[in-house]
């Protein structure tokens, strides 16, 4: 799978998260643009856990700051996998 | 308020703060001042001037009935505790001012972990100076690099904090949901070693953990799995073992993590486990090894406790009827609960806010009645809560007067 592909997938994942429909782009985070709290941050990394049958440890979210970041890192894991 | 406290939230400006490390707490810093600038007592500033019984204290210098202690079945003026504890103070001093693999090793330590391995039917058991360090040193020492710990994503802060000090990797899910677990231990790569870490009771609403089938999927995928039963001890299960006791799986529970500060009512932590490599734990782990062993008249207090506890089948019946008829009671006055029916001695009612939490808490105490006032980021979902702990002391027209403090507070506060 490419990383166009992972992006398509994780920009409608992100829809019902992005409560106050901020645009989205490779530089945008998710703490200080997305205010997404621990609860959601749990939420959506399960969402796209499910989409893609994978896993991101804790450990590995923390390396995660940006939308572009999220990205990259989903499309190692699937090509990895 | 102490002085010290109302300094701190009436702080000096330092001159261009940008190298002060304070700065990150401003925020909450302001929350507690406008919490407290409306005339509210500090619920996190309580004092006990006088502890009457399990149960009443005088509390900022009234008399109070104590709804918030996790002291479940009232042991803490047990009078045969009370006598072990200064016996031993007597015979064996007031520390061991050493760690437990030195110098601070006493036949009143091993005659605990006699008492918790005669309590759980498990071979081996290891005294930790809090539960707290408990979970924190068991975690954090077994699950290592290249390990995956799946845990409920509401676990304790010290659950969390065994999980940051450790090397393995991270994995929570979503409370209580099995299927959530079940597919992340699927996920985990071939070979690393996996350990679930579960509670019997989660202590923010109440509720009660699914264990026995969560520990059956665990197990299928060749999980270990850490029960932290600190708030079931004593009265959940036949023999008061906790939850797993209470759901038929305690054999396939590897390690079970509790406390000493709740229902044995004194200090400490422990972990007992049937793994024939257990031992070995004393030389790892590093919370055991590089603190100082608890004092004798507190392991004396614990071991006595514990072997009472194994007797306590009448107050545990007494603990449980406190539970249901303050649950009922209470929704019948029109609170919103954390559980639909009692599962646990904790009973928590949900504040439609900080603000109206606070005044609740305010109102309840000035009618004399102590509940823990549980805030984020404590609390599951952002939740403000009244947290109300019952004790086996409590007597049925206690539980009733209670009930009318309720009333007046939350009708005097509007919530109900």
């Amino acid at each position: 799978m490419d990383r166009a592909e992972v992006d398509s997938r994780i920009r409608t994942l992100i829809e019902p998260f992005n409560k106050k429909g901020i645009a989205v782009g490779e530089d945008t985070g998710f703490a200080n643009d997305l205010e997404f709290d621990s609860l959601t941050v749990m939420d959506f990394v399960a969402a796209i856990e499910d989409e893609f049958d994978i896993i991101i440890s804790m450990n590995q979210q923390a390396a995660i700051e940006t939308y572009g970041q999220l990205v990259d890192a989903v499309t190692k894991m699937v090509s990895d996998a | 308020m102490s002085e010290g406290i109302s300094q701190s939230d009436r702080p000096q400006e330092i001159e261009g703060d940008s190298g002060d490390l304070f700065s990150k707490f401003d925020s909450l810093i302001a929350m507690r001042e406008n919490l407290l600038s409306g005339g509210v007592e500090d619920p996190f500033n309580l004092v006990m001037e006088k502890v009457i019984s399990p149960t009443r204290a005088i509390c900022n210098g009234r008399d109070t009935i104590l709804l918030g202690t996790y002291n479940y079945m009232g042991m803490t003026f047990d009078p045969d505790v009370i006598e072990a504890g200064q016996q031993a103070l007597a015979d064996f001093g007031s520390g061991t001012t050493g760690s437990r693999v030195l110098n601070g090793t006493y036949q009143g330590h091993k005659e605990c972990e006699e008492a918790l391995k005669e309590f759980y039917g498990m071979d081996h058991a290891m005294v930790f100076s809090t539960g707290y360090q408990a979970n924190l040193g068991i975690i954090s020492t077994i699950a290592g690099k290249g390990d995956y710990v799946v845990l409920d994503i509401d676990s304790h802060a010290s659950i969390w904090d065994g999980c940051k000090m450790g090397d393995a990797e991270i994995v929570p899910f979503k409370h209580n949901d099995i299927e959530a677990m079940e597919k992340r231990l699927r996920r985990i790569p071939e070979g690393a070693g996996k350990l679930v870490v579960l509670e019997g009771v989660y202590s923010m609403l109440g509720d009660i953990a699914p264990l026995a089938e969560m520990v059956k999927v665990a197990k299928s995928h060749g999980a270990m799995v850490l029960v932290d039963e600190a708030h079931s001890m004593g009265f959940i299960g036949e023999h008061g073992r906790g939850v797993a006791e209470a759901q038929g799986v305690m054999d396939d529970v590897d390690f079970v993590i509790g406390t000493f500060s709740k229902s044995v009512g004194t200090v400490g932590g422990f972990c007992v486990s049937n793994h024939p490599k257990f031992e070995i734990m004393r030389l790892v782990c590093r919370p055991y090894v590089f603190t100082a062993s608890l004092p004798p008249s507190v392991v004396a207090t614990a071991a006595t406790s514990i072997r009472k506890l194994m007797q306590g089948s009448n107050k545990r019946a007494h603990l449980w009827e406190n539970s249901k008829t303050l649950h009922g009671g209470l929704k019948a006055l029109g609170f919103e609960l954390g559980t639909d029916e009692p599962q646990s001695a904790i009973i928590a009612v949900i504040m439609p806010d900080l603000e109206r939490g606070a005044a609740m808490w305010e109102a309840l105490i000035k009618e004399g009645l102590y509940v823990n006032l549980a805030r984020p980021p404590a609390t599951p979902a952002n939740m403000t809560l009244l947290r109300c702990s019952l004790c086996a002391e409590h007597s049925e027209e206690e539980v009733q007067t209670i009930l009318g403090m309720f009333e007046r507070a939350g009708k005097a506060v509007g919530i109900i």
